[in-house]
């Protein structure tokens, strides 16, 4: 079994093994895996991804993983789309979208703290497993689980967009639907897992699942040509993500394969949930918990986990948290469709949107190399937009009838002369 | 003695401090503790008083519950009750929630 990494306090250092534990039992701070950056330098080979396939386990050297490890599926490895019409409407020079909205087999970025999280939960011998979800985890989950042999049980808040249930319960995985919103939820969660020897992956797994996250970081920096961007957008949920995307890039310049750069992280948020950019902008040292109302119900996370971390790292960084009314999330998610030909979920409105805002700040300098991570899929969130785009009339199959139909499009005040004269 | 008084005096543990299995090393295994404070920063001070050893896992040096324990009242993080100093009614249920939470403290497996 492989020993270059194990679990670490993110704030006392003490040092706890391989394990299903999420937190410190002397000072009760979170766990992340630490690696051997020694022992890592001389068995990762970058010249040895040419023969990989581009998927998130071509960086498994990088992944707490078994020695033994063998992918049970091409999860990760999406498209960094070199942006023209969105950059030219925003006046950027490299702007690009990191897009795990096509992200497999669930079409998020979760696909791949889960895929690291199920390795886990098969080392760690456990034979149900779970999550506390908005929507993309909770599908995620069902997907790799029901792939992989593992019952899933999993918590979702009730009134979570339809489409997410469903992608959840096609997978034949348990849904318990909670009269609470998520941080109802994760409390839950955080009680069952103290109760039930279940693997929840956002939970006593977390370690090892949010490790995965890295592998969306790995990606850019490979797609730009091992090279790290300036200015890295991201959008903030339980906030685990920014600090993985970082942790990534440091790790590349730790080996070597990038060259080491300032990067400056920049947060996002729905105004109607957004404790860590509300922090971020009144220069609290904490961020205060806040009852989530958004669209962005994937982003509904009050009480976000990660989120001092996530306060420090942006301030560090010199970068910048912002959010955006649920208006300008409907406004985002269409012009990334329109401009980019990429349809994202609310979450992602949000990151195009707080994007938008900070380049018009100035936060974010047209000079400059960009990266938005656009993290969902919008068939998952259709009910945001809908009301947008209401059914047009139907014509009859004629050709006078479409003529008549192009007519009343190019003139409509000749067709319809009632409402010409009012 | 008033009356008032003497329901205080009378009044019989009226709320309950539930523990998580992290921190029952620290109160000798028990996963319940009863209480007759009135407000959860009471709650919690009778807490690591009864138990000294878990007092710097619930505050740290400036005083303050640490950043990654959540403490409830009920079903409310008692930062949306105007924090500890909230009063503490019959019934209620106190509850330490480690903000990242679980782990089993199984041994390792590796």
């Amino acid at each position: 079994m492989s020993t270059n990494y194990q679990l670490r306090c993110r704030e006392c250092s003490k040092l706890w093994g391989n394990a299903p534990r999420s937190f410190c039992e002397d000072c009760f701070s979170p766990l992340e895996i630490a690696y051997d950056y020694d022992a890592l330098r001389k068995i990762a080979r970058r010249d040895a991804l040419a023969t990989r396939s581009f998927n998130m386990w071509r960086y498994s050297e990088f992944l707490p993983l078994p020695d033994d490890f063998t992918p049970a599926s091409a999860v990760g490895g999406t498209p960094l789309v070199r942006s023209q019409k969105l950059a030219a409407r925003w006046g950027l020079h490299k702007l690009y979208i990191k897009n795990d909205a096509v992200c497999f087999p669930s079409l998020s970025f979760k696909d791949r703290v889960v895929a690291t999280a199920l390795v886990a939960a098969r080392r760690f011998q456990f034979t149900t497993v779970g999550c506390s979800s908005t929507g993309n985890l909770a599908n995620s989950v069902a997907a790799q689980a029901a792939q992989q042999g593992f019952d899933a049980c999993v918590f979702i808040p009730a009134d979570l967009e339809p489409a997410k249930i469903l992608n959840t319960a096609v997978y034949g995985a348990r849904i318990v639907r909670i009269n609470g919103n998520y941080d109802h939820v994760n409390r839950l969660c955080s009680q069952i897992a103290d109760r039930f020897q279940w693997g929840l992956v956002n939970v006593n797994l977390r370690p090892y699942y949010s490790e995965g996250s890295k592998t969306h970081g790995f990606e850019i920096a490979e797609q730009l040509g091992w090279k790290l961007p300036d200015n890295v957008v991201v959008p903030m949920a339980g906030a685990s993500l920014i600090g993985k995307i970082a942790k990534a890039f440091r790790e590349l310049v730790e080996v070597g394969w990038v060259e080491d750069k300032p990067v400056k992280y920049f947060g996002a948020q729905a105004t109607g949930c957004s404790p860590v950019s509300d922090a971020v902008k009144r220069n609290l040292q904490r961020f205060e918990p806040q009852k989530p109302n958004t669209i962005a119900r994937s982003l509904a996370i009050g009480n976000p986990a990660d989120g001092s971390f996530a306060i420090k790292l942006i301030r560090d960084s010199g970068g910048w948290a912002e959010d955006i009314s649920d208006p300008e999330i409907v406004d985002a998610i269409k012009l990334l469709a329109e401009t980019e030909g990429i349809f994202t979920e609310t979450a992602g409105g949000v990151t195009a949107g707080v994007t938008q805002k900070l380049i018009a700040q100035n936060r974010i300098k047209p000079h400059e190399t960009t990266v938005v991570c656009i993290t969902g899929n919008g068939l998952k969130t259709t009910d945001a937009i809908a009301a947008d785009f209401p059914l047009t009339e139907a014509i009859a199959p004629r050709l006078d009838a479409f003529e008549a139909y192009m007519d009343a499009q190019l003139n409509p005040s000749l067709a319809q002369p009632a409402a010409a004269g009012a | 003695m008033t009356l008032n008084n003497f329901k205080e005096m009378n009044r019989e543990m009226p709320i309950t401090i539930e523990i998580p299995t992290a921190f029952r090393r620290f109160t000798e295994g028990a996963p319940k503790v009863d209480s007759a404070a009135t407000t959860v920063a009471d709650a919690l001070n009778e807490l690591t008083a009864k138990f000294p050893a878990l007092a710097r896992h619930v505050r740290d040096d400036q005083g303050q519950i640490r950043q990654f324990l959540n403490v409830y009242l009920n079903e409310e993080d008692i930062r949306f009750l105007g924090g500890e100093s909230c009063t503490l009614k019959e019934g209620d249920r106190v509850l330490l929630v480690p903000s990242i939470a679980g782990g089993s403290g199984r041994q390792d497996l590796l």
